[in-house]
C-alpha cells in the first residue's frame, strides 16, 4: 500500500483565485517579517555587538548587570508594576462585579466613564497629578511631605491608565459564568458569601490572573507616566530612552530593551496559557446569569463604584481644567492661551495635525491589512508553513513593548545597508510601527468575528463559480462590519495616544501630539502639555462617540438580516 | 474497471485519502449514472463527507481518480467542475436576500439582469417559495432555508448536485417532508445527485442506489431493497434497519446450531465446515403465528416484554428450549390483539429460512 500510494499522489490545479490567495499570504508574511520579526532580530543582535558592530557575546549584558545604577531600574520597574497591579486589580474586580452581578443603577454611565483612561496617553494622569500634588499642587498637604515625583506618582498614574484594561478582562471573565452553577449552589442551600468563594471566585480566577498579568506588563513597559512624574526614580522604560536618545549608547540601550522585552514575553506567554483555560470553562450550553435586584447590595455597589470612578473622572477634569488655566499657579483665570501652541514651540499645531494624519492612515491601512490578513489565514487554504509563520508573527507584537519595537525600528530601518532606509524620518515609518505594535489585538478581534461565519461560504462560492474575493466583498466584509469598525477605532485611538511606540522614530517634521506633550512638559510648559494631551482626549472621545452612533445606525439598518 | 458503461456520469476510481498515517478512504470506487440519486450512507467518521469533498474538489485525494463522462477531473479546481453543493449548515449568505443568494452563482455565468430575474423566479417557484425573494435567510424557517440553499445550488444548472447531510439539522417531521420534496425535485430536473447521510431511513427512501461505507471502505453498493433485504456484511445488516443477531456454529451446509436449537438457513456458501457464525434476521421477519410441529425453524419462546411503538408492537422473546439470547419480533397491532401477545405468555415462533442471513464470525 505504501509503495503504491507513493507512486502517484494526485495533484489538483489551482484556480486563479487560489493563486491570488497564496500570493497574498506570502505578501502578508513578508510584511510581518519586515514590520515585526527583522527589527526584533536587529535589536537582539545589537545587544550582542560592540559599537563597531563586532560580536562580543554577553559583554554588554555583563556591563549592564555589574552597573548598579543601571540594574537598579530593573527592580524599580518590577516594584512599581507589582504595587500598581495590587492597587488596580481589587478596584477593577469590584467594579466589574458590580457591572456584571448587581442590578445597580447607571451601569451604562459607569461603563462609559471607566473607558476614559483609554482615550488619553499615560502622560495625562501624570500631568494632572503634578497639578494636584506637585511642588505647587492644590492638594499637596494630603501627601504629608511625601513627593509625588517618583514611585508614588507613577503608581497612581498607572492605576488610572491600566484600570479599563483590567476591567475589560474581568467583566468578560465574570460574564462567562454559567447561571446553572449558581442555581445549583443556591438549591444546595449555600449562602451568598459561600457561593462567592466557591463559585464566583474560582470561576473568575483565570480572568483575575490574566488581568493581573496584563496590568503588570502595561506598567512595566509604560514610558509616558514615569517620563513625566518619575523624577529621579529610574525605571527600565526611561532608561532605554536615556541610553539611546541621551547618551547615544545603542548597545546598552539594546540590552535594557531586552530586559524590558523578557518579562513582557514571559507574562505574555503566561497570559495566553491562562486565557485558554478561561475559554475552556465556557461550554456551549452555558446559561447566562441575570442578576436579581437587591436594594441593599445594589446601593452598596453603587457607592463603591462612585468612589472608584471619582478619582478617574477627577484626574481627567484636572487635566482639562489645567489646560484652560492662564498661568499656574499665579494666574488662575480661564482662557484658551495654552491651546495657542505656537507660543510654546515653533511647530505650533503641526504635531496635532501629524497625529491626525498618522492615526488616520494607521486606522485605514491597518484595518485593511489586519482584517484582510486574518481573513486569508482563517478562510483560505494552502501553504501551511507560511501560514504558521504568519500566525506566529501576528501574535508576537502583543508581547513586544512599544519602546522595544521603536528601538528595534531604529536599528533595522536606520541601518545604512537596509534598502528601506528611505522610510526613516517619514510619517510612513510611524504608521508602519503603530500598525505593527497594535497588530495582535486587532488580529484577534478580526479572527473572532471571522470564526463566527459559516466555514462553507468559500466552498459554496467556489461551487457557484465566484472567486473568494467576490464573496469577501459581498458577504464577509458587510457581515463583519461591526468588528471592522471596532478595529479601525482601536487603531485610531491607540495611534493618537501612543508615546512609547513613536518616541524614537519622529523627526521635527513628523512630531506627533503625544511627543509634543512630552517635550512641552520637559520644557516646563505644563499648561500647554495638558492642552495638547486634552486635544488627544477630545479627538479620541469624538471618534468613540461617532463610532457608537455609526454602530447604532448600522445595527438598525442590518436588523432585517441579523435578526434571529 | 476496464469496461465503462456509457451511461456512467461520474466514476470514483480507487480513491485513497490519507491524513498523515490515518486512512480516511481506502480504495473507494463507485459509479453514478446520469439522472441517478446516489446516497453515501455510513456512521460519522466513515469517510463519506471526505469523499463528497473530494468529488467537489474541496479536498484532493491522495491517490485515485475522479472521472466525469470518462474524463479525469481530479486536477480541476471546484469552480471548474460544474457541480452544485448544499451543506448541512446551508451556508446561506446572511446579508443577502433570498433573491441575491439564489442569483449569486448566476452573476459568475455572465447572465444579464432580466435573465437572472427569470431564472431566480423560476427556481423560487420550483421550491414553492415564489414570494420569498425579498426576505433574508434569518427570517426563514430551517426548512425554507434548506430549500433556498437547494435553489442556489441548482440555479447555475449544475451537472451534478452534491448534498452534504442537508436535512440533518431539521426536526423529524420536516425532515420526512423535505425528503419527498427533494426527491421529487430531483426527479423532475433529472439532475444527477449524490447525497451524504448517516440516516439510513433517509437513504432507503430517497436513493436509487446506496453506497454503504464504514471506516473508509465501501461495505456494499445496491438499491435500497437490496441493501435492506440482502445485506452483504454484518455491518450493513446492523447499520441498516433493525436486526437480531445470534451467535452459532455451522453444523452442515444450510444448518446452523444456535444455543440448543438447529436452524435451517440458506446461503451459507463460502463458510467452512463447522465455522463459527453469526446469524441475523429482522424483527419483522419473525413469524409469531407459527403453529403445528411441521413449521420450519419453529421455536417455543416466552414473551418477556412488549413495547408499543405506535403502528406495531416490538416483543422481546426468550427461547425456552434453546439456550440462545433474546430476540425481538415486530408484531402488527391486529396480530397482537388476535394472538394476545403479552409478557409472560408462551408462544411458538418461526424464522423463515430464506430470511436468515449467515455471516462468518471472527
Amino acid at each position: 500500500m505504501g509503495i503504491a500510494l507513493a507512486a502517484a499522489p494526485a495533484q489538483r490545479k489551482l484556480a486563479r483565485d487560489e493563486w491570488i490567495a497564496r500570493v497574498a499570504v506570502v505578501a502578508l508574511a513578508l510584511w510581518l517579517l519586515v514590520a515585526v520579526a527583522l527589527p526584533l532580530w536587529a535589536l537582539l543582535s545589537k545587544s550582542f555587538q560592540n559599537r563597531d558592530g563586532v560580536f562580543v557575546g554577553l559583554l554588554n549584558y555583563a556591563t549592564y548587570f555589574s552597573s548598579p545604577a543601571l540594574f537598579s531600574s530593573f527592580w524599580n520597574s518590577i516594584m512599581v508594576a507589582v504595587i500598581a497591579t495590587t492597587i488596580t486589580l481589587p478596584g477593577a474586580f469590584v467594579y466589574a462585579y458590580a457591572l456584571t452581578r448587581s442590578s445597580m443603577k447607571a451601569k451604562g454611565l459607569f461603563t462609559a466613564l471607566a473607558q476614559i483612561p483609554i482615550l488619553a496617553p499615560s502622560l495625562l494622569p501624570a500631568i494632572a497629578l503634578i497639578y494636584l500634588f506637585g511642588n505647587q499642587g492644590l492638594l499637596r498637604s494630603f501627601l504629608f511631605g511625601q513627593s509625588i515625583y517618583g514611585p508614588l506618582g507613577i503608581v497612581i498614574a498607572e492605576a488610572f491608565y491600566t484600570f479599563p484594561h483590567a476591567l475589560l478582562i474581568l467583566v468578560t471573565a465574570l460574564n462567562t459564568s454559567d447561571a446553572r452553577l449558581y442555581e445549583s449552589a443556591a438549591a444546595l442551600g449555600a449562602w451568598p458569601r459561600r457561593i462567592f468563594f466557591t463559585v464566583t471566585l474560582p470561576g473568575a480566577r483565570y480572568g483575575i490572573l490574566s488581568a493581573a498579568l496584563v496590568v503588570f506588563t502595561l506598567v512595566m513597559t509604560d514610558f509616558g507616566a514615569p517620563k513625566v512624574i518619575g523624577g529621579r526614580f529610574n525605571v527600565l522604560a526611561t532608561d532605554v530612552y536615556k541610553q539611546v536618545v541621551g547618551q547615544q549608547n545603542f548597545q546598552i540601550g539594546a540590552v535594557v530593551a531586552m530586559m524590558l522585552l523578557f518579562p513582557a514575553i514571559l507574562s505574555f506567554a503566561a497570559e495566553r496559557f491562562v486565557r485558554r483555560k478561561q475559554m475552556a470553562q465556557l461550554t456551549a450550553q452555558a446559561v447566562p446569569l441575570v442578576p436579581k435586584p437587591n436594594r441593599q447590595s445594589d446601593w452598596f455597589f453603587f457607592g463603591v463604584c462612585t468612589l472608584i470612578i471619582i478619582p478617574i473622572v477627577g484626574i481627567l477634569l484636572t487635566a482639562a481644567w489645567a489646560s484652560f488655566i492662564r498661568f499656574w499657579p499665579y494666574n488662575l483665570t480661564m482662557g484658551l492661551g495654552n491651546y495657542n501652541f505656537s507660543r510654546f514651540e515653533t511647530a505650533g499645531w503641526l504635531p496635532y495635525w501629524n497625529s491626525l494624519r498618522m492615526a488616520g492612515w494607521t486606522a485605514l491601512i491597518g484595518t485593511a491589512l489586519i482584517f484582510g490578513g486574518a481573513y486569508l489565514l482563517e478562510k483560505t487554504k494552502g501553504l501551511p508553513f507560511v501560514r504558521s509563520i504568519v500566525q506566529l508573527f501576528a501574535m508576537l507584537p502583543l508581547a513586544v513593548p512599544g519602546l522595544v519595537l521603536g528601538i528595534s525600528y531604529i536599528f533595522f530601518f536606520n541601518h545604512p545597508a537596509n534598502p528601506l532606509v528611505f522610510l526613516y524620518g517619514t510619517l510612513a515609518i510611524l504608521v508602519i510601527n503603530t500598525i505593527a505594535h497594535f497588530y495582535t489585538v486587532s488580529h484577534l478581534t478580526a479572527t473572532t468575528a471571522l470564526k463566527q461565519l459559516d466555514n462553507e461560504f468559500e466552498a459554496v462560492s467556489a461551487s457557484l463559480h465566484a472567486p473568494f474575493y467576490r464573496t469577501f466583498w459581498k458577504v464577509t466584509v458587510p457581515v463583519c462590519l461591526p468588528a471592522i469598525l471596532d478595529i479601525a477605532v482601536y487603531m485610531f485611538v491607540n495611534a493618537m495616544t501612543t508615546v512609547s511606540a513613536v518616541i524614537f522614530l519622529w523627526v521635527p517634521s513628523t512630531r506627533v501630539a503625544s511627543i509634543a506633550v512630552v517635550y512641552m512638559d520637559d520644557a516646563g510648559w505644563q499648561g500647554a502639555a495638558a492642552a495638547m494631551a486634552m486635544m488627544i482626549v477630545y479627538t479620541s472621545a469624538t471618534l468613540k462617540l461617532v463610532h457608537v452612533l455609526v454602530a447604532r445606525i448600522l445595527d438598525r439598518r442590518t436588523q432585517a438580516w441579523r435578526r434571529r | 474497471m476496464t469496461v465503462k458503461p456509457v451511461s456512467s456520469y461520474l466514476q470514483v476510481e480507487n480513491v485513497w485519502k490519507l491524513f498523515g498515517t490515518f486512512a480516511a478512504l481506502k480504495d473507494v470506487s463507485f459509479d453514478v449514472h446520469i439522472g441517478e440519486f446516489v446516497c453515501l450512507l455510513g456512521p460519522s467518521g466513515c469517510g463519506k463527507t471526505t469523499l463528497l469533498r473530494i468529488v467537489m474538489g474541496l479536498e484532493t485525494q491522495t491517490r485515485g481518480r475522479i472521472l466525469r463522462e470518462g474524463g479525469d477531473i481530479s486536477g480541476l479546481p471546484p469552480a471548474d467542475r460544474d457541480f452544485g453543493i448544499v451543506f448541512q449548515s446551508y451556508a446561506l449568505f446572511p446579508n443577502l436576500t433570498v433573491f441575491d443568494n439564489v442569483a449569486y452563482g448566476l452573476h459568475s455565468r455572465k447572465m444579464h439582469g432580466a435573465q437572472i430575474r427569470d431564472r431566480v423566479e423560476e427556481l423560487l417557484t420550483l421550491i414553492g417559495m415564489p414570494d420569498a425573494g425579498r426576505k433574508y435567510p434569518a427570517q426563514l424557517s430551517g426548512g425554507q432555508q434548506q430549500r433556498v440553499a437547494l435553489a442556489r445550488a441548482l440555479a447555475p444548472s449544475p451537472s451534478l448536485l452534491l448534498l452534504d447531510e442537508p436535512l440533518s439539522a431539521l426536526d423529524a417531521r420536516l425532515r420526512v417532508r423535505l425528503r419527498h420534496e427533494v426527491r421529487s425535485l430531483q426527479r423532475r430536473l433529472r439532475v444527477t445527485t449524490i447525497l451524504v447521510t448517516h440516516d439510513q431511513e433517509e437513504a432507503l427512501t430517497m436513493a436509487d442506489h446506496i453506497v454503504v461505507m464504514n471506516q473508509g471502505v465501501i461495505e456494499q453498493i445496491g438499491t435500497p431493497m437490496e441493501i435492506y433485504r440482502d445485506p452483504r456484511t454484518a455491518f450493513v445488516a446492523d447499520f441498516v434497519g433493525e436486526m437480531n443477531f445470534l451467535d452459532g456454529q455451522l453444523v452442515a451446509p444450510g444448518r446452523v446450531r444456535v444455543g440448543g436449537a438447529e436452524l435451517q438457513c440458506m446461503l451459507t456458501d463460502g463458510l467452512g465446515d463447522h465455522a463459527t457464525v453469526r446469524i441475523c434476521f429482522r424483527p419483522e421477519d419473525v413469524d409469531v403465528r407459527a403453529s403445528g410441529a411441521g413449521t420450519v425453524n419453529a421455536m417455543p419462546v416466552e414473551i418477556t416484554a412488549v413495547d408499543f411503538l405506535g403502528s406495531f408492537y416490538r416483543a422481546t422473546l426468550r427461547p425456552t428450549t434453546a439456550d440462545a439470547a433474546e430476540v425481538r419480533a415486530d408484531v402488527p397491532i391486529h396480530l397482537q390483539r388476535e394472538l394476545d401477545i403479552a409478557p409472560g405468555r408462551m408462544i411458538t415462533v418461526s424464522l423463515p429460512s430464506d430470511r436468515i442471513r449467515v455471516f462468518a464470525r471472527d
